[in-house]
């Protein structure tokens, strides 16, 4: 009898990209909840605006590529981008803004440069900044959270928002309802002159960060401890990420406590545990290598932090991780692992 | 046993082991098959050249085909009756291709021929040990079927250290040497005392994953003064030869180099055993233990197969489906190769042959690489899978060597865990094989040149004799003097290019992948 010739290894891993992918989206769950509860359903429509907006855009790019449909929608790493840049949108946000957001970031940040894997920019992060950059207006206006807003908006009102700006009962509109967030008005106040201490009072906050951002960001972390207990991540990027933050936050908080937001302050209040997990370890665009991955994590700390302290923007996650992308081909070059049977060179 | 320090080497992978169907089971002599093909290769180096010709009657254990220069080894008749055929055969090589066999017809008596058993191998010198181990046939059983006596001299100057004996097996499915280690215990600790007799080895370390825990304390029990059974941890591939050198003795291998240079040498529990029995009883390498089993085997087991015998008649006596199989595999599921015709007949190295695997084998799409870094982790010997796949699909062969290419042992821990199911594996042994045969083609082409060179010198100095003779006849006159200055020139030229390019050439063959 005989046989076809196949090359070894014969043996495979179940985990696939798309079970990858869905296990991602699995460990966001927590966070989601915890967004939406304390923002509304402004979370959730931004999240269903950007997801059906990213199918949409890799479909129409598949095709116009050439690609086989079935096998890259269903990968999942669409819906991943389209979630991560929905979770950086100010609930509420008119409707284009997740529309174009995502658009932009499948077609210009991932097709364009060869679709899945071959993309150097995050593309959830070069959404974002475009945004942010476009309409300044409309990505800084806020939603107050749940214990602080005098009025809760329900499914409906929330939805007449979003697609059209304002509610046709209550005449009330997204502008009327909106405020800075923690981050934004510690930046502004420190700018001011205002000592962290005062700041902290204000009903903005909560026990250790912003009010609501704390339980958010709890949600956050529990889906990346659990990435890395399923070693979906390695510990490399969040560890060196959050550690280097929390080394520069804690320097100095030491030199002088009154003009910075304590480390724990920094954790909390703004996007960095969602960065740290899910945006930086992005395996397309972060280092590849285990020790390229520390240098990595530690560039997008820092750099978060500088951006934060000194910068021009309240957040400056997007922004690190899109400058530490560009850093990428060199850290890998300079930081292969040592190779079996050679000397340390 | 007793506790001793360990080492580890990063990368490697836990594999599901499938090893309980086959593990349990005693070893089983199979049946004699009514005809034996044996291969006049089944090692490393040169093949055998025969001895016998058609019609020819052969007792067990006679030699029918001797080794041709030093690195080869002699096959024998593994038992006894009639050459029928010397022609090419299937046989178990990745290739599929077919090559030249020895095929008895056998007679059903097993009738032994001369059998010269050694009384005490310490009164012998170990040149003429061996020497014996040589003629014995034996080559490693762990696989790469190297010719042992070979890896029994220490060289000028002794200066081996340590004995190895690999009884590790880090592969799913195959419990072949665990089998053997816990049945013939006694011959594998006799034999290792005979390998550091040849090699005057200080001491000797038995390495055995800590899944076979009953192998170990049998081996244990019968291991004598110097010898010592250590337990390592079960990860693939702490079988592999330089990484179980390293989590024994903390050492690394340099990447050129042989376990040798670092006062190493390693070799399997199967070889061990085999010449014991060389030894001992003088009985050349005629069988070998190995495990069958896999998806379509109704009866998974570790049997003692002669030399020679056709694969078919294996499967068949363990009940298995041949229809169900989709692949057929010899050696282990992850460095293992699949066979074409199950004609093929076990060999030397055949230590598994699995009919079927237990996972779903459908190799899913190939994704385009996310660049996890998952390989990176995964590999053992701490290579960028990634970048030499990069590399080996864009044909850059030059980078590939940059990034170690020729270091990797093949072992498919990156396949394995790659989510994008890239065979990445395929893609080094492509690079690796259009490396060498660029090589090749160069070699042919500098012997293409040297040969016009030598051509051209030998024409020119036949002119030149041509006119020394004109010379001589004649009166000598000015314009024939001028010719023959004019060659002398030419000649001169010739040489200075020649000495040019002799020196080009020593350049251009240095090692290519020189760190
Ligand atoms: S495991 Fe596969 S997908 Fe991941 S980096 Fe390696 S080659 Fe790329
Ligand atoms: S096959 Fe080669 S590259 Fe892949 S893990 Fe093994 S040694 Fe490393």
């Amino acid at each position: 009898m005989q046989f076809s010739l196949f090359s070894s290894p014969h043996l495979h891993q179940k985990n696939g990209v798309s079970q990858l992918m869905f296990q991602v989206i699995l460990a966001l769950l927590p966070g989601i909840a915890a967004y939406s509860w304390y923002f509304g359903y402004g979370v959730l429509i931004n999240i269903a605006l950007a997801v059906t907006t990213a199918l949409a855009s890799e479909a129409l790019m598949l095709r116009a590529r050439g690609q086989p449909l079935g096998l890259f929608l269903t990968d999942g790493s669409a819906v991943v981008t389209a979630v991560l840049l929905a979770l950086c949108l100010p609930p509420l946000a008119p409707w284009w803004v997740p529309v174009i957001g995502a658009a932009f970031a499948l077609i210009f940040a991932k097709h364009l440069y060869g679709g899945l894997g071959y993309n150097p920019f995050n593309p959830a992060m070069v959404g974002y900044v475009l945004l942010l950059i476009s309409f300044p207006k409309e990505m800084t206006a806020w939603l107050p959270a749940r214990e602080l807003a005098t009025h809760t908006v329900g499914l409906q009102e929330s939805l007449e928002l979003v697609f059209t700006g304002a509610t046709a009962v209550q005449g009330m509109t997204i502008d009327a309802l909106s405020g800075a967030t923690p981050l934004d008005y510690a930046k502004t106040q420190l700018g001011l002159g205002q000592p962290m201490a005062e700041i902290r009072v204000q009903p903005l906050f909560g026990i250790v960060g912003g009010q609501g951002w704390e339980w958010i960001n709890a949600g956050f972390l529990l889906g990346g401890l659990w990435l890395l207990y399923k070693r979906v991540i390695s510990w490399h990027i969040p560890l060196a990420m959050l550690g280097s933050l929390l080394i520069l936050a804690l320097c100095f908080q030491w030199l002088n406590p009154a003009g910075y937001p304590s480390a724990l302050f920094h954790l909390v209040s703004g996007g960095v545990l969602l960065g740290a997990f899910f945006i930086a370890t992005d395996p397309v665009t972060a280092a590849a290598t285990p020790r390229g991955r520390l240098f990595y994590g530690a560039g997008v700390g820092c750099l978060t932090y500088i951006i934060r302290t000194w910068g021009g923007y309240p957040d400056g996650v997007a922004f690190a991780v899109l400058l530490m992308n560009m850093t990428v081909p060199l850290i890998d070059y300079y930081t292969p692992p040592r190779v079996f049977g050679h000397n340390r060179h | 046993m007793k506790t001793r320090r360990l080492w580890s080497f990063s990368g490697g992978l836990k594999l599901p082991g499938h090893k309980n169907p086959s593990t349990p089971m005693p070893i089983v002599q199979a049946a004699l098959p009514k005809r034996l093909v044996l291969p006049l290769q089944q090692h490393i180096g040169e093949a055998a050249e025969p001895m016998v010709s058609i019609g020819d009657q052969v007792l067990k254990g006679q030699v029918i085909a001797t080794a041709q220069g030093y690195l080869s080894a002699p096959v024998h008749a593994s038992s006894s009756g009639q050459v029928v055929a010397l022609e090419n055969r299937p046989i178990p090589h990745p290739s599929g291709l077919s090559a030249p066999c020895i095929v008895i017809e056998t007679d059903g008596k097993d009738a032994w021929g001369e059998r010269h058993p050694v009384e005490n191998y310490r009164q012998i010198d170990p040149s003429h040990l061996r020497n014996l181990i040589r003629q014995a046939g034996i080559v490693g059983l762990g696989g790469a079927g190297f010719p042992t006596f070979i890896k029994l001299n220490p060289g000028p100057q002794p200066k081996v250290k340590t004995l190895i004996l690999n009884g590790a097996e880090c592969e799913p499915y195959i419990t072949c040497d665990e089998a053997l280690m816990r049945e013939r215990a006694e011959e594998i600790i006799q034999g290792a005392a005979i390998m550091a007799h040849a090699l005057n080895a200080y001491h000797c370390l038995i390495g055995i994953e800590d899944d076979k825990p009953e192998a170990c304390t049998v081996l244990a029990a019968a291991a004598a003064e110097g010898i010592e059974v250590v337990p390592i941890p079960t990860r693939y591939p702490a079988g592999g030869e330089k990484q179980l050198i390293k989590v024994l003795t903390g050492q690394e291998v340099p990447s050129n180099g042989l376990p040798i240079d670092i006062g190493v040498v390693c070799h399997n529990v199967g070889t061990a055993a085999a010449v014991y029995r060389a030894i001992h009883r003088g009985e050349p390498l005629l069988s070998r233990i190995m495990t069958v089993a896999g998806k379509a085997v109704a009866h998974p087991g570790n049997l003692e197969v002669l030399l020679g015998t056709p694969i078919r008649h294996l499967l068949a006596q363990q009940g298995a489906n041949i229809q169900s199989i989709d692949r057929l595999i010899m050696g282990g599921p992850m460095m293992g190769f699949t066979l074409h015709d199950d004609g093929a007949p076990v060999i030397k190295t055949t230590n598994c042959l699995l009919a079927g695997l237990h996972e779903d084998t459908r190799q899913p799409p190939a994704m385009p690489c996310i660049r996890c870094g998952a390989c990176v982790e995964a590999c053992p010997v701490g290579l960028l899978p990634q970048q030499l796949y990069w590399h080996a699909r864009a044909k850059e062969l030059d980078k590939t060597q940059d990034y170690h290419l020729f270091d990797c042992i093949e072992c498919g821990c990156c396949a394995y865990v790659c989510p994008s199911h890239i065979p990445l594996v395929q893609y080094y042994r492509y690079a690796k094989s259009e490396i060498w045969t660029q090589e090749q083609e160069r070699e042919k082409a500098d012997l293409a040149r040297q040969r016009h060179e030598f051509r051209q010198q030998r024409l020119a100095r036949e002119q030149q004799q041509k006119a020394a003779r004109q010379r001589a006849r004649k009166a000598p006159v000015t314009p024939s003097a001028s010719k023959a200055e004019k060659q002398a020139a030419i000649q001169a030229a010739v040489e200075r290019s020649q000495a040019k390019r002799a020196a080009q050439k020593t350049a251009e063959d240095e090692p290519f992948s020189s760190p």
